[in-house]
């Protein structure tokens, strides 16, 4: 049976109000508020990026798996803001946690869902009997032209997972994947802030691979959209996930609990993860979870999860997704500017 | 005047995100030769309503793109006079079978806008008014016909609510035409509480960016009951020109292009105002469909809104003004809209319009506007 051993998130602890952005560019704060379904965002420190946020998140997952780094024997680290444009995150990452030198990595790019790509690629290592355990991480500190509608989203923030055979605190029953060339949101090399295509991001986009995942996931499982009890999808936004849980036909109440974005904003490739991780933190033993990531260009990872009897147990040596929600500090937009070194 | 309509067909409005311009226009003109009994060999000629394809997708020649599509030689020519360029091709349509030239042509209007992001649509968009004198200084559509609605307040008294009622009740129109780009009603409260694009008008107060097409058969007269029953007719079209710039005009709240075109257009089927039963104008802002009912005569100059106030523009009211939701509800594929009005007065006149039919509609008029009011095209439709 495979799983998850230990999982963990990580959040900056500064925000930035959707107001006190929309004061800068002379924007309708509430009109955008409502149609984004955002509050406030994450904002990283001077001294964190996607090594430092995944380290934490990281640790996280190793305090609660409970095992000796060195047992890890792979590391993906998924982003699309990984410090270096050459130089491995993820070694950074296996150094600070005490991963010894056995194991492979590499850092994976899928726009917002490459952290799930690096699940699925742990889950193959450890099925063909390679390693013991992998650690896959999304996370990022999202990229935003000031001025553009993305700076209301583009978040911080990570979360880890230790995949494994045995001491699992969630089963992953099944994942199913989608995939096409679709060139809604891209950022080419040395340029600075990603472009996007506009209203294209939407149907042809972001519902397509997400509505396609999530529905080949219940076929392929035979699954039912009444047979979950959670439901996770990436969070662009606020508005974006529960359309597409109302176009599956969910019980809206379900997405509820996993919808970080209204506080912390599009963490990217910690989006869907950290919605999974809070989902994590308060699911009881046999309740069943689905997560759909999506990434531009695009294409959506689903995971049916099932949890087990060694979650209470476990989750209570790791810090909850909640803690760092609500462990905050609000910036203006001038001290935000400095900490994404813009002044 | 008389020539008859024997076919029409459109495609769904709105984002065609799978749609090239040529799927969409093929799909229009298919649709029409269909519904006109006729095959593609007996077309002797295309005229084909488009605006921008240039700038909206790099394609250029689009007439012959959509002949060459078709698999005919035959002539096929593009006519542009910005958002009127399908009433432009529609006039061409006409007076070729008038000359005796042609029996049966194809006139058919397509643009395709949404591969553009919204300020790409909006700079290709300001083509239409006048580079050197607007466009350079920052204007763009909805702020020039946010000065006309600031001056026709002003003058008239005209109010937010009265402007609003446009959106809602073409809104509530659009509900009921299944090729419409929105089906959804809305209040007088959500267009003023929509976001603002230019003082007074706000999003909902503007017609969206949309994919489509539309096209009709023509075709001579006499020949018109050998391929249908029940050929619609036009009567009377007229077409006439202002300047390109709003400040150059002697006033903000008459369209003057608007105003000689439907003189022309009555001269020339002895009719007036009052004998039209319907009408589709050209609503690409709401104050643009106020102006329009008084400079066609529905109303006084500067009672527009008050006829708004008395229902009397709504299905059922005196004068029946946008059926098919306008192009505030069906969308604004720049080029179509003028064949998509024409494809609503048939439908009309034919009886055919659902849920939305004005009872016993006998004479309808369509009335499509290039720019800020540079060029306008009536056609008066009977049974």
């Amino acid at each position: 049976m495979i799983g998850i051993v230990g999982y963990g998130g990580y959040i900056p602890r500064f925000r930035i109000k959707v107001e006190e952005i929309a004061a800068v560019w002379g924007a309708n704060a509430d009109s955008l508020k409502k149609g984004l379904n955002i509050e406030e965002k994450s904002v990283p420190s001077m001294d964190e990026d996607t090594a430092t946020i995944s380290v934490e998140a990281a640790l996280n997952a190793l305090k609660m798996a409970g095992i000796d780094p060195k047992e890890i024997g792979a590391i993906y680290i998924g982003s699309e803001s990984h410090p270096y444009a050459v130089k491995p995150t993820s070694t950074i990452v296996g150094e600070a946690i005490g991963c010894g030198m056995e194991y492979t990595s590499a850092d994976t790019e899928f726009a917002c869902k490459a952290g799930t790509a690096g699940i699925q690629m742990a889950m193959g290592l450890i099925q063909g009997g390679y390693i013991k355990f992998g650690l896959a991480i999304g996370s990022d500190t999202a990229q935003s032209k000031p001025g553009d509608a993305l700076e209301y989203t583009a978040a911080a923030g990570g979360a880890a997972f230790i995949i494994g055979k045995n001491n699992i605190v969630a089963e992953i029953e099944g994942t199913y994947s989608c995939s096409s060339d679709t060139p809604d949101f891209w950022r080419r090399d040395t340029v600075e802030y990603p472009s996007h295509g506009g209203r294209f991001t939407g149907i042809p986009a972001y519902f397509k691979h997400v509505i396609s995942a999530t529905k080949g996931l219940m076929e392929k499982l035979s699954l039912k959209n009444t047979d979950f009890d959670y439901v996770v999808f990436h969070m662009p936004n606020g508005k974006f996930p529960i359309r597409a849980g109302k176009m599956l036909g969910f019980d809206l109440n379900k997405l509820t609990h996993g919808l970080v974005v209204k506080k912390i904003g599009n963490t990217y490739s910690g989006s869907s993860p950290l919605g999974l991780c809070a989902i994590l933190d308060v699911a009881k033993p046999g309740e069943r979870i689905l997560i759909t990531s999506y990434g531009s260009g695009a294409g959506s990872d689903s995971f049916s999860i099932k949890v087990t009897d060694l979650i209470e147990e476990k989750r209570k040596n790791a810090r909850k997704v909640q803690d760092y929600i609500d462990n905050k500090e609000y910036v203006t937009y001038a001290r935000y500017t400095r900490l994404r070194r813009g002044i | 005047m008389k020539v008859a309509v024997i076919g029409i067909g459109s495609t769904n409005f709105g984002e065609h995100w799978d749609q090239n311009l040529r799927q969409l226009a093929i799909e229009a003109g298919t649709k029409a030769i269909l519904d006109g009994n006729i095959r593609g060999r007996d077309l002797d000629a295309i005229y084909l309503g488009n605006m921008s394809a240039g700038r909206f997708i790099g394609q250029e020649h689009v007439g012959a793109m959509i002949s060459g599509e078709l698999g005919l030689s035959i002539p096929a020519i593009r006519c542009e006079g910005a958002c009127a360029s399908g009433g432009l091709a529609l006039r061409q349509g006409l007076f070729s079978i008038l000359s005796g030239q042609h029996d049966i042509v194809l006139v058919g209007g397509a643009e395709k806008m949404t591969d553009l992001m919204t300020d790409g649509v909006t700079s290709s968009l300001m083509g239409a008014a006048d580079q050197e004198w607007e466009s350079y200084y920052g204007v763009t559509f909805p702020s020039l016909y946010a000065m006309i609605a600031r001056r026709h307040m002003h003058e008239f008294g005209t109010t937010r609510e009265q402007m609003a009622k446009v959106a809602v009740k073409n809104h509530h129109n659009g509900i009921l035409n299944p090729v419409a780009q929105f089906k959804k009603e809305i209040t007088i409260e959500e267009v003023i509480n929509s976001p603002m694009v230019a003082d007074p008008l706000t999003l909902f107060d503007c017609s969206p960016i949309t994919d489509g097409a539309a096209a009709v058969i023509l075709c001579k007269a006499e020949l018109a009951k050998k391929y249908v029953e029940d050929p619609i007719y036009i009567v009377g079209s007229g077409q006439a020109s202002d300047t390109l710039a709003l400040h150059d005009r002697k006033s903000l709240t008459t369209m003057n292009a608007t105003v000689k075109a439907a003189q022309e257009a009555y001269k020339q089927t002895g009719l007036t105002s009052k004998d039209i039963d319907l009408a589709e104008v050209h609503d690409c802002f709401t104050i643009a469909e106020i102006v329009a009912t008084e400079d066609l005569g529905f109303c006084k100059k500067g009672e527009g809104g008050k006829l708004l106030d008395k229902k009397e523009t709504e299905i059922g009211g005196r004068i029946p003004v946008n059926t098919s939701g306008g192009l505030k509800a069906v969308g604004h594929p720049v080029g179509a809209t003028g064949i998509k009005q024409a494809v609503e007065m048939v439908l009309q006149l034919r009886g055919k319009a659902g849920k939305r039919q004005v009872k016993d509609a006998k004479l309808g008029l369509t009335h499509n506007v290039g720019g800020s009011g540079a060029t306008a095209v009536v056609h008066i439709f009977s049974r």
